[in-house]
C-alpha cells in the first residue's frame, strides 16, 4: 500500500503548473505541501463533486493540465462522472483516486463493496488510460509516464486507511474557504479579480 | 406539456447574446427540440451529464476558469442536484443562469405532476430568484435572469413551462 503523504508529494513532484482540485482526507495532505495555492481548490462543501468541478476546470483552461485527486468513497457517489469525463474527453484531465475502502473522514466505516476495481470502470466508461498502483516505487517510476499521456486518465492508488479519530467541525471560518479558494484560482486562471462577494460565507 | 411557442432558436439567440459558451444539461422529453438548435450553435459548448447532481460542479470549475456557463435540467433533476445548489451554488455565491424544465406545469393552475407542485416551493426554500418563460413573448425575462446573477452573485432560475417547439411551427 501507498501513504497518502507519499502519494501526494510524487504528484506534487510532477505538478508543474496544473490546477488541483482537491477533496477529503486528500485535502488535508495536499495543502501542506503544495507550493501554489492560488492553483488549488478543496472541495469542501460539495460532497463527490471534486471530479465534476475538475472537468469544468479541464474544459474552461485546455491548455493547463488539471488534476483532481479524488477520493473512493466520493467517486462511488458521483460514479457516472466518469462516464461524463469520458464523454468530453479532456487531454488534460488526469483523476487520481486514492481507494482505502472506508469513509475516512466519518471514522472508517467500510464502503459498501470494498473491491472495486475503479481502474477498470474507468476504462469501461471510455477513458484514453488507466493505471492502478499499490506500491509506492511502481508508482513513482510511472509518474512522469503519467502526466505525459494524454487524457482523460484514471489513475487509482491502493492507499493505507487513515481513519478519521476526531470529527469535522464546519464553522464559518471553515465553510468560507472554498468559495475563496474558487475566487483565487479564477484570478490566477483568468488574471482579473472580478467575482465579487455573494452567499453566505463571503 | 404545451402551454406557450417557445422556439429553441430565440432562447439560442438568448444565450449567444450573453455570451454563454458551455451549455451543461441533461436533455428530457421537453427539451429534445432545444438540444438540436445548440448542437447547430458553433459557439456554445453542449456538456451532456450522466445525472444533475453533475451539472452545477461543472458550472463551477467552467465559471473558475473564465467561462460562463448555464445549466439546464429538468425540475426532478434540481431536486436530485438539491445538495450542488446549496454547496456548490448558493454556498459560493455562484452568478448561474439554471434553465430549469418546469415538466408537468399548467397555466390553468391544476396539474397532476408533483415534479411541478413542487418546483416553486423549492425554489422558494431555497430563496433562489426565478423567471417563468412559457413562450417567445416572455423571454425579455432572460436578460433578466442573467442580470440578477450577476449583481447578486447568485444562481437565478428560469423555468421554462412549456416543451420546446419545432422551429417550423408558428
Amino acid at each position: 500500500m501507498i501513504s497518502y503523504a507519499d502519494a501526494c508529494r510524487i504528484i506534487n513532484e510532477h505538478r508543474g503548473e496544473a490546477a488541483a482540485v482537491t477533496t477529503m482526507t486528500q485535502s488535508g495532505y495536499w495543502n501542506k505541501i503544495s507550493e501554489h495555492p492560488d492553483l488549488d481548490m478543496g472541495i469542501s462543501n460539495g460532497m463527490s463533486k471534486a471530479s465534476s468541478v475538475a472537468l469544468g476546470v479541464a474544459l474552461g483552461d485546455p491548455d493547463r493540465n488539471v488534476l483532481c485527486l479524488d477520493g473512493d468513497g466520493s467517486l462511488l457517489m458521483n460514479l457516472g462522472s466518469l462516464a461524463t469525463v469520458a464523454g468530453m474527453g479532456p487531454k488534460n484531465f488526469h483523476h487520481f483516486v486514492f481507494n482505502n475502502g472506508i469513509y475516512a473522514i466519518t471514522g472508517g466505516q467500510p464502503l459498501p463493496e470494498t473491491g472495486v476495481r475503479y481502474a477498470d470502470a474507468a476504462r469501461a466508461c471510455g477513458y484514453k488510460a488507466t493505471f492502478r498502483f499499490d506500491d509506492l516505487e511502481s508508482f513513482e517510476n510511472s509518474m512522469a509516464e503519467i502526466m505525459a499521456t494524454d487524457g482523460p486518465t484514471l489513475i487509482e492508488l491502493i492507499v493505507t486507511p487513515e481513519p478519521a479519530t476526531e470529527g469535522v467541525d464546519q464553522t464559518w471560518d471553515s465553510n468560507a474557504k472554498m468559495p475563496s479558494q474558487l475566487r483565487a484560482m479564477r484570478k490566477r486562471l483568468t488574471g482579473k479579480d472580478d467575482w465579487g462577494p455573494g452567499g453566505p460565507f463571503i | 406539456m404545451i402551454n406557450g411557442i417557445l422556439h429553441p432558436s430565440k432562447v439560442v439567440e438568448q444565450l449567444v447574446q450573453h455570451g454563454v459558451t458551455h451549455y451543461v444539461t441533461l436533455p428530457d422529453s421537453e427539451t429534445s427540440n432545444m438540444y438540436n438548435a445548440l448542437m447547430a450553435e458553433e459557439s456554445i459548448t453542449v456538456v451532456p451529464v450522466a445525472r444533475e447532481g453533475e451539472a452545477i460542479p461543472i458550472a463551477v470549475g467552467l465559471h473558475v476558469a473564465g467561462k460562463r456557463p448555464v445549466v439546464s435540467i429538468q425540475n426532478a433533476g434540481l431536486y436530485e442536484a438539491g445538495d450542488a445548489l446549496r454547496g456548490l451554488a448558493i454556498g459560493i455565491g455562484l452568478p448561474l443562469v439554471m434553465f430549469i424544465g418546469y415538466r408537468g406545469h399548467n397555466r390553468k393552475g391544476d396539474t397532476p405532476d408533483s415534479a411541478a407542485v413542487f418546483l416553486e416551493p423549492y425554489l422558494h426554500m431555497w430563496r433562489v430568484e426565478y423567471f417563468v418563460v412559457e413562450e417567445d413573448e416572455d423571454l425579455d425575462r432572460v436578460p433578466l435572469a442573467f442580470d440578477r446573477a450577476e449583481k447578486t452573485n447568485m444562481p437565478v432560475a428560469v423555468a421554462i413551462g412549456t416543451e420546446y417547439a419545432p422551429e417550423e411551427i408558428e
